[in-house]
């Protein structure tokens, strides 16, 4: 103990001096930092400070779906108003992008495991083409190729008449109106769904104990159709629809989709929301492949020597023991896809990078707390992503007797 | 006893049954059209089974109608309705249509080729000019050769080409692409050397004992640290020679060749990053633990686009007054930090795959914990995540498209300025470099891709046996 040699070698001594050195170094490197950007700012004359989120911002967003979800004034919204503006419109297309690309993605993972050599081939050149072109690229393909070269705002391609059409300046869809009393249409709706997912665990109970089947599914989905349906009726319809107006006669400037009437996509979020679903369906596609793989054969044989058909194997047997393997890298592509969402500030999308990171912080010049500002809101999603896997793979982990 | 030969039998067969020639619905052209197309719609034997083989027949149809007009849609873009040349040099008009006023058919959609030939020089160079091009050619050959000859498992010297090409190799590139005489001053560069063989002096001393006990036991680490001062410092030296090539500043470089050179460097530096990382991840000491931790959750929490901002927007504030990265250089930092963090847990994978025994083996032999990851653990680990680490990289090489946005001319970048040209404008224009890019950017990846699976099914051969 006297020698100081002896201390060298003691494992405690060493990783205690280690630690207390990485500490030093950590809050050197930190004060290092922190003292030059305080003098860098001086020398440019600014501070540190968020009072500029009540300022007003000064200049004009588009609006995503019209003026249907948000309200955003130039003169009166602040810079408040455009951070969370941005939020709305990032989750907005990451979760309907999300939604895409499940239903794709699984569509072609199971379409490659098809016998069937079209089928199988179709999927697989989905797949490898898709995922082997940058993000980015796919996002200017929909956007500048593809997008501008649909008929000029003078024009449309009609989907549905009268209720659907598209042209250079977005999609028309019609838009809800909620009146008096559509919030308890909403509420009725929440509430038969949470009825039907009750309904289902009441028949699994009942199956598992009995042995009697329900058809859980069916009667869930009737009553929450025909529940909210009913609702909707009784409440007096409270949701009247706004019809997109196109008009071809006239005078020419007036001609092509009215303002105010239906609900216009801007053609920035179907491109985003397009190379987003298309891009990450491939990625799941091959997620879904090696969770369906990876289930050992004997599973499905032992299911066929059961007189099991083939479809009621694979969503009996085989998909809720693939989804244990899925589901983790499944919703690390939900987090690559959100934060991938952020690629539309090339094209212009009012998402958050887009608008407050981009415009704003051009107009403020508040770099460090509005990049801060910005990383808070993906970190956050990162870290609640990260906890609910953890807690998936907590409940799914197989309990071994 | 009677023998058994003496029985008469009725039938003896004195030679084997011809060998048959499996049913045509298992072999040749006809069994595989059988198993792969046509089984599956062909079995009408309930009601069930046949509405399901109808809609399987439906299916295929559709899908070979809508897959096969989309190929016959690319390839008649690109080759049999395209433009291939423009003998009479008017630029856009070659690719215009009667009704734009060319001499192409009404309705024409096509290629425009001589187009992207005309910009090609832009799309692989940027503004790097021409009369230098030799020096981007000669790096991307040495690169290339280099490359191949430790891919390729048969050739002789591989391990000493993959060190010069991971230590002579970038600094060469540097030298060549930008021109190398650095404004560093010799005089200065010459003292850090002195100083370093000092160091390493001082360590040999050490060890031996001349200085004291005490002093013996950090020996090996005083020796270390001065190697690195006289390596660090005769890079430094190396870059600052003047070769007499014509500098190059980092804002003309453009193209494919930021693309490469981002891709590559962010991968090369992120390594020995990602392996410390790693490494403090599975430590047993809480601070390094949670340090890397944060650091890598941090990193892989947030999309590249926001470190590249970062990187642009608040690196030079972070700096001290004076210093002053280019914008390359910037983003190319950024880069590293966020190509880090997810090498780190790529390789973090690879450390948690090694038996413990291996751990075990090492510390029965009485190796310290860097000599037992630098000779055991490391080399198994960092072999087992090749497949993942070229993954990363693949993942890298089409998200270096993204410092297009903090202005900087990689491929896409470039592809996306010369969309721009007005002289060049038609209604082709963009879909047809496009085209052109994503194709580039198709045959790398791809092939990267299959290089993957190929070392991954040689491991897992190489590990199972």
């Amino acid at each position: 103990m006297s020698r100081p040699s002896s201390l060298i070698y003691d494992r405690q001594v060493r990783s205690l001096v280690f630690q207390v050195l990485l500490i030093l170094a950590l809050v050197f490197g930190a004060w290092w930092l922190g003292s030059n950007t305080l003098v860098n700012l001086a020398a440019q004359g600014k501070t540190l400070g968020f009072g500029f989120l009540t300022q007003t911002s000064g200049f004009q967003i588009n609006a995503t779906l019209g003026t249907w979800l948000m309200e955003y004034n130039v003169g009166s919204s602040t810079y408040l108003d455009v951070y969370v503006i941005g939020i709305i419109n990032t989750f907005l297309v990451a979760s309907l992008g999300i939604i895409g690309a499940t239903i794709l993605g699984f569509t072609m993972g199971i379409m490659r495991l098809s016998k069937n050599f079209v089928i199988r081939g179709f999927a697989t050149i989905y797949v490898e083409v898709l995922r082997n072109i940058p993000l980015l690229l796919q996002l200017f393909f929909w956007y500048f190729a593809v997008l501008r070269s649909l008929p000029n705002r003078r024009g449309q391609i009609e989907i549905f008449e009268g209720a659907a059409g598209i042209n250079i300046t977005g999609l028309y869809l019609p838009a809800p109106l909620p009146q008096d009393g559509a919030g308890i249409v909403g509420i009725a709706f929440i509430l038969f769904i949470i009825i039907a997912f009750w309904i289902g665990n009441w028949a699994k109970k009942r199956q598992s104990e009995t042995g009697q089947r329900f058809p859980a599914f069916w009667a869930g989905a009737g009553i929450i159709f025909i529940g909210t349906a009913l609702v909707y009726f009784v409440m007096g319809q409270p949701i009247d629809w706004s019809f997109p107006v196109f008009k071809d006669a006239g005078p020419l400037l007036r001609r092509g989709f009215q303002i105010g009437n239906g609900m216009a996509v801007i053609p920035e979020f179907i491109a985003v929301w397009l190379a987003l679903t298309l891009y990450t369906a491939a990625f799941i596609a091959e997620i879904v492949r090696a969770g369906i793989l990876a289930i050992a054969k004997g599973q499905t044989e032992a299911s066929y020597s059961l007189g099991i058909r083939p479809g009621t194997t694979l969503r009996l047997v085989i998909i809720p023991q693939a989804l244990r393997v899925i589901i983790p890298p499944l919703t690390s592509q939900y987090l690559n896809l959100t934060k991938n969402s952020s690629l539309a500030v090339a094209i212009a999308y009012p998402e958050l990078v887009s608008i407050f990171a981009g415009t704003a912080l051009n107009q403020v010049g508040k770099e460090i707390e509005m990049i801060g500002m910005m990383m808070i809101v993906y970190l956050t999603f990162s870290l609640l992503t990260a906890a609910f896997m953890n807690w998936f793979n907590a409940r799914v982990k197989l309990v071994e007797r | 006893m009677a023998n058994a030969r003496d029985k008469k039998y009725e039938f003896v067969r004195r030679e084997d049954a011809p060998i048959l020639p499996p049913p045509a619905t298992e072999a040749g052209i006809t069994g595989w059209l059988w198993h792969n197309i046509f089984e599956s719609m062909a079995d009408y034997s309930s009601i069930g089974a046949g509405i399901r083989s109808l809609s399987m027949a439906i299916l295929s149809v559709l899908i070979l109608y809508f897959g096969g007009a989309q190929i016959y849609a690319l390839i008649d873009f690109t080759i049999f309705s395209a433009v291939f040349s423009d003998p009479e040099g008017i630029k856009r008009e070659a690719c215009w249509t009667v009704d734009q006023g060319g001499a192409l058919p009404s309705g024409w959609h096509g290629a425009c080729w001589p187009f992207v030939v005309a910009k090609q020089k832009f799309l692989l160079y940027g503004a790097y000019p021409a009369e230098e091009l030799w020096r981007v050619n000669l790096t991307g050959l040495v690169g290339l050769v280099g490359l191949v000859w430790v891919l390729i498992e048969k050739l002789p010297y591989r391990r000493e080409v993959g060190a010069a090409m991971l230590t002579l190799y970038p600094l060469m590139a540097f030298i060549l692409l930008t021109g190398g005489n650095t404004d560093t001053e010799f005089f200065n560069i010459g003292i850090w050397l002195v100083i370093g063989l000092a160091i390493i002096s001082a360590g040999r001393l050490g060890k031996r004992g001349f200085l004291g006990s005490t002093f013996s036991e950090f020996g090996t680490l005083i020796g270390f640290t001065g190697w690195v001062f006289l390596i660090f410092n005769a890079v430094r030296g190396v870059a600052a020679v003047d070769f007499g090539l014509e500098p190059i500043d980092t804002r003309d470089w453009g193209g494919l060749l930021i693309t490469l050179v981002v891709a590559i460097t962010g991968i090369v530096a992120s390594l020995p990053l990602g392996i410390i990382l790693a490494l403090g991840r599975r430590s047993e000491m809480p601070v390094a633990r949670l340090l890397s931790t944060i650091f890598i959750e941090f990193w892989r929490g947030i999309p590249l686009i926001t470190v590249l901002f970062m990187a642009s927007v608040m690196l030079p504030l972070f700096m001290p007054e004076g210093v002053n990265f280019d914008n390359l250089l910037r983003a190319l930092i950024g880069v590293m930090l966020f190509s880090a963090a997810y090498m780190a847990e790529v390789i973090r994978g690879g450390l948690q795959a090694i038996d413990k025994g291996q751990y075990e083996g090492a510390q029965a032999m009485g190796l310290s914990y860097w000599q037992t990851m630098r000779l055991v653990i490391l080399p198994q680990a960092l072999t087992h995540v090749i497949p993942g680490i070229v993954n990363t990289f693949i993942g890298l090489f089409k998200d270096t498209t993204l410092v297009s946005i903090v202005g900087i001319f990689d491929l896409l970048g470039a592809a996306q300025s010369t969309i721009a040209d007005p002289s060049w404008s038609s209604h082709v224009q963009a879909l047809s470099v496009y085209v052109y890019v994503a194709l580039l950017f198709f045959v790398f990846c791809f092939a990267m891709s299959r290089y993957s699976i190929y070392m991954e099914n040689k491991l897992s051969k190489s590990r199972s046996h």
